[in-house]
């Protein structure tokens, strides 16, 4: 007990350089993205206005100020653009998502079920693509995919299709990136809860009556939420800001927040509107991140 | 555990397994063994040939980008590993500190936090602070994101840990610095080994935060490839990206071969 009381103050000390990293380079930068939504584009180097000078003391602050304005959010609100964009970024991130889960659920609970010593086995195999580059996996598929790739060869090869399909440049395309991509981050979290699940609780809905879909139903899936929840917010935020997937694989015809802002940002050169969907972006994501971050909470104070 | 788990495992179990996997696995199988295909054309199978390995290994601007990437992928992932340890510690030895809530919750964002986000955010602060983009940008950048997921495996490692033997080092005279340098050190070192690996291999990977906070004379590999990839599919990157999938497979065999030596030594296999 003292022992431990000891050990306590240096492991505080700890937390001072990883503390002050991540506040220096992870939450103040959040004030500057809000400060140049809130500011004018300007053909300069860096390309917006106004800079706040500390050299020019109070007033210059004050002056600054009353430059800043609301004019991007009235831009974003104004253009349907950008409100198209924000629909069609939660739209795309629920329909992955719920994909996702519909194809992650059965191989995790394939897994629990394995034998003991098969499933660090089978757990390795899931995480290894997540080792493998991001952007190596999106490309394996425009391999695929494409005119004269491999999937249509084999289509035309079974007489299925009469003519190639186009498959690249398309929802379906993307569709199939989101969840390739994201797969390991829907099967792991639901393992970890369904193999920690006891079977007694399954052989005792069987005692008491039940067919093994009504126990599958009435218990392991009630007992997995939190391994559902946790898989969902891993995927669904990231997703909503996605930009390599939808940039890729999914036509030019409409586009995901992160591709408009990636678009302002490269091709526009306008950094304040960039910053203004970021904010919209954030904002979009504020309640979902809100919640795993009680998710998080909650699984720390268990462990 | 009841006995004949193997009884358990359903048909449909097996298929969804199956299946599951072969998704995943399939597409890059079929890259690495077109990446050998001797045909000009990428659909068109010409026979095996490293033709493409070839081009690769004289491609000055490719090369420089590989080398620019493997460097800030070593630096940061070394700075990550010793930020994440320290913040792995913090949290779960240093039992509740002001302003512990805003240290996880900070520590926890980056790992779904979309990157075209932090990408602008850091970006914004570079700026700010007068700070020439390039090499050591692109660095601290990627330092913050993989920091967090360092700090994640190791923080599982350390909460499974016993806190007995940390304890008993420390009733046995050590100060807190020497029984954790001692004892708790050479427990978690399969974690902290497979944090490096991680951080590494993320940096290596990432295009969209890289692209927002690097500067001429600074391009990765990934912000090379995606430029390529764009204009439509080549054989080289074939190549490049096999090699990559190659080395990256090594290092996990590599890293599960060490982590099962240290096993075997009284401690148990890494997390991850």
């Amino acid at each position: 007990m003292s022992a431990r009381r000891i050990f306590t103050r240096p492991a505080r000390l700890a937390a001072i350089a990883p503390y002050v990293w991540m506040a220096l380079f992870f939450l103040v930068p959040f004030a500057f993205v809000v400060k140049i939504s809130l500011s004018q584009a300007a053909i300069a180097q860096p390309p917006y206005m106004p800079v706040v000078m500390l050299a020019d003391g109070w007033r210059g602050l004050v002056a600054a100020f009353g430059a800043l304005s609301l004019d991007n959010f009235r831009l974003l609100a104004s253009d349907d653009l950008y409100l198209l964009a924000g629909l069609r970024s939660l739209t795309v991130a629920a329909t992955a998502t719920a994909l996702l889960l519909l194809i992650g659920y059965p191989v995790a609970y394939a897994m629990a079920r394995l034998p003991r010593r098969w499933q660090p086995v089978a757990m390795t195999l899931v995480i290894v693509p997540f080792w493998t580059s991001f952007l190596i996996r999106v490309y394996a598929w425009i391999n695929i995919l494409q005119h004269d790739g491999l999937l249509n060869k084999i289509l035309l090869a079974l007489h299925v299709v009469s003519a190639p399909v186009v498959w690249l440049a398309t929802d379906r395309a993307m569709y199939l990136g989101l969840v390739y991509s994201y797969l390991p981050f829907m099967i792991l979290p639901l393992y970890a809860t369904l193999a920690r699940l006891d079977p007694a609780l399954l052989e005792a809905a069987g005692d008491l009556g039940s067919s093994p879909r009504q126990a599958f139903w009435l218990v392991t899936v009630p007992l997995s939420l939190p391994g559902i929840g946790a898989g969902v917010l891993l995927c669904f935020i990231p997703i909503v800001g996605e930009f390599v997937i939808p940039d890729l694989l999914a036509g030019s015809d409409s586009m995901m927040v992160g591709q408009a802002l990636w678009l302002e940002f490269f091709t526009n050169r306008d950094w304040p509107v960039a910053s203004a969907t970021a904010v919209l972006l954030l904002a979009i994501l504020l309640l979902p991140l809100l919640v795993y971050d009680r998710f998080q909470r909650r699984q720390m104070r268990r462990s | 555990m009841t006995a004949a788990p193997l009884a358990r495992v359903s048909r449909f179990n097996i298929a969804a397994l199956a299946l599951g996997l072969a998704f995943l696995y399939l597409p890059i199988v079929i890259l690495v063994i077109y990446s050998f295909n001797a045909s000009q054309l990428v659909t068109v199978w010409g026979g095996w040939s490293l033709r493409w390995y070839v081009e690769f290994f004289n491609d000055r601007a490719m090369l420089n980008a590989t080398f620019m990437s493997l460097r800030v992928a070593a630096v940061s992932a070394t700075l990550a590993t010793v930020l994440g340890t320290l913040a792995a510690v913090a949290l779960t030895r240093g039992e509740g500190f002001r302003g512990r809530t805003l240290f996880s919750g900070m520590l926890y964002a980056p790992l779904v936090m979309p990157e075209v986000i932090t990408g602008l955010s850091l970006l914004l602060l570079f700026v700010a602070l007068g700070a020439e983009r390039g090499f050591w940008t692109v660095t601290v950048a990627h330092t913050t994101l993989t920091m967090c997921f360092v700090t994640v495996i190791v923080q599982s490692r350390l909460g499974a840990l016993d806190r007995g033997l940390e304890e008993a080092a420390m009733d046995l005279g050590c100060d807190p610095l020497r029984a954790f340098l001692s004892v708790t050190l050479p427990l978690i070192a399969p974690a902290i080994a497979a944090g490096w690996m991680l951080a590494f291999t993320l940096s290596l990977d990432d295009l969209v935060i890289a692209s927002f906070t690097t500067g001429p004379g600074a391009t990765t590999l990934p912000i090379r490839i995606y430029s390529e990839v764009r204009l439509g599919v080549k054989p080289e990157i074939n190549a490049i990206c096999s090699l990559i999938v190659g080395s990256i497979a090594i290092l996990i065999v590599a890293a599960s071969m060490a982590s099962k030596l240290s096993s075997g030594r009284g401690g148990n296999a890494a997390p991850m």
